[in-house]
């Protein structure tokens, strides 16, 4: 009898256990995406929200060339921005994990309050910082880098800067528990049996961070095309890239199927290029 | 010569972490209208507009609600999940924790307007509980990730000990897991709070007209063009961020928390 029922009463107690992370989880967790879908192929009502029926009607609409143009603005401000994250982000950990744990502390808790910033606030910093009246330009003027002070936005450099500085943390987060604990034993011990300093790092270090590596670049090119203030508030109204399309989209026109089918786009764009970056990582170990 | 290039390398990089933070600062000390660094007549003009103003006053409150209520519905998730993972391995909660990943990882617009379709859909819309819902479920995988490792770090043998000294499940999870599972919860709120308190676009989607929170308030603002007041909101989420980690970081180990090595014993 209690042999029968143990495996009931576990089962009974994890139902009881896991039935409000259930509801939340599946209900506004998984099931909005399957309404996104659902709303994407709806006729668009133009005095609310959509109207029941079915049309691809949003979908026939992604092929316009100024979408187009924003989805590749999307892609390539991704990808300079996941490069230069990795590339500033990567020495910083390394030399993070190599200090004393008090500093190590407070590098990270520092990197964890600019993470934690709103991109409205900092976005608005930058603005402030690359204005004319206080901002770099100054700077550049007094190195003799440039004639007069002007205002360095809107361009594509201020939102490059600006979206690193949102990044960068994440990239030092995501590469730190891997830094940290990487086995320097075993560097020792191809030094001892005669590696390079460089041969060292290329055969045993370079296997160990690469998949960790990638997934950094992953992470800072899915944060770069989700964000919707900087570009908005720092960059060139003609590079305006999907996401800050996708919000007007929304806002301003009240489509919300086209604005729901535009999500998809950018989300298949989005995984296209993670498995991308993924596949380029297989490729340069063979 | 290295070290001096470390030395080099980790300056420019602090300057460039701080810079826009040293502005905005330096900024809202200003004694006039007028946006300028250093700041003329330095004075606290600005702090006195921004705490006796009604409507930044009701932006910076509705904030700090919005944020513990969502950090409070976020960690009532994840902590069954992760105690159903940690006692029972369910596949389950397993499942549950990779939608928590997923729902994370995708990019923040997507989020946004799945939850301005999904709150629109039920006819809920500009409630304050849809920006706290959404924001719970949206940053849910951190409080899983720390509670999980907090889980994870209770000594088995300890567990072990304890019933063979004849305690009970209820007096083994009282005396023994949750002191060392506490700070990983207390950790798994701060960092939802302050992600809440600081998320942009989805609560501008979700409720933006009716909840106005102070990023959304700041956001409107900018369009009206520069306002001191704003660099005053600035100042004090860059002060709270600060204070929140530093607390996690004293309460427990960060390197830890954050993936790294656990901090050595004294004298072991």
């Amino acid at each position: 009898m209690t042999v029968l029922n143990a495996p009931l009463a576990r089962r009974l107690r994890l139902g009881l256990l896991l039935s409000w992370p259930m509801l939340v989880l599946l209900g506004l967790g998984a099931m909005p995406f399957i309404l996104l879908l659902r709303i994407s192929v709806a006729p668009r009502d133009p005095n609310g929200m959509w109207l029941p029926g079915v049309t691809l009607h949003a979908y026939g609409a992604l092929g316009e060339p100024d979408l187009l143009g924003a989805l590749s603005d999307s892609v390539e401000m991704a990808i300079i921005v996941g490069a230069i994250s990795v590339g500033l982000g990567f020495p910083l950990t390394w030399l993070i994990t190599r200090m004393r744990r008090r500093l190590q502390v407070v590098w990270l808790v520092f990197l964890l309050a600019t993470l934690s910033l709103s991109d409205v606030l900092i976005a608005f910093s930058w603005q402030v910082m690359l204005s004319k009246r206080i901002g770099l330009s100054n700077i550049f003027v007094a190195l003799g880098l440039m004639d007069a002070p002007e205002s360095l936005t809107p361009s594509t450099g201020a939102v490059i800067a600006c979206l690193v500085y949102l990044v960068l943390p994440f990239t030092v987060l995501t590469l730190f528990p891997v830094l940290s604990r990487l086995n320097y034993d075993l560097v020792e011990a191809a030094r001892t049996l005669g590696a390079s300093p460089f041969r060292a790092f290329t055969s045993v270090v370079v296997p160990m961070i690469k998949g960790p590596t990638m997934i950094a670049f992953v992470i800072a090119m899915v944060l770069t095309v989700g964000t919707y203030v900087p570009p908005l508030v720092l960059g060139r109204p003609q590079h305006w890239p999907m996401a800050v399309l996708i919000g007007s989209t929304a806002l301003a026109g009240h489509d919300l199927p086209r604005a729901s089918a535009m999500s998809f786009l950018l989300l298949a764009a989005t995984v296209l290029l993670a498995l991308g970056a993924a596949q380029a990582a297989r490729a340069r170990k063979s | 010569m290295k070290a001096a290039g470390k030395f080099l390398f980790l300056a420019m990089l602090g300057l460039f972490l701080a810079a826009p933070l040293v502005v905005v600062t330096g900024v809202s000390f200003n004694g006039t209208q007028r946006m300028s660094f250093p700041p003329e007549k330095a004075s606290l003009i600005w702090y006195d507009a921004f705490f006796g103003d009604p409507a930044w006053m009701s932006a910076l409150s509705l904030s700090l609600i919005v944020a513990s209520l969502a950090a409070l519905a976020s960690v009532s998730v994840a902590f069954p999940i992760a105690y159903a993972i940690w006692k029972y391995q369910s596949r389950t909660a397993l499942f549950l924790e990779s939608i928590a990943r997923v729902s994370f990882l995708l990019p923040s617009i997507v989020l946004s307007i799945v939850y301005l379709v999904f709150w629109s859909w039920l006819g809920h819309v500009g409630r304050i509980e849809d920006t706290v819902l959404s924001h719970a479920v949206v940053f849910v995988a951190l409080p899983l990730a720390t509670i999980g490792l907090g889980f994870r770090s209770v000594d088995l043998s300890l567990v072990e000990a304890a019933r063979t000294m004849g305690a009970r499940e209820g007096d083994v999870l009282r005396t023994i897991v949750r002191p060392i599972v506490m700070p990983y919860v207390v950790s798994g709120l701060v960092f939802v709070f302050i992600l809440s308190l600081n998320e942009y676009i989805i609560a501008y989607m979700v409720a933006g007209f009716e909840v106005e929170t102070l990023p959304i308030k700041v956001f409107n603002n900018l369009r009206m063009g520069f306002q001191p007041t704003m660099c005053v909101g600035a100042v004090l989420f860059m002060l709270l961020g600060v204070f929140a980690f530093s607390v996690v970081a004293l309460i427990g180990d960060l390197p830890k928390l954050l993936g790294g090595i656990a901090r050595q014993r004294e004298g072991a």
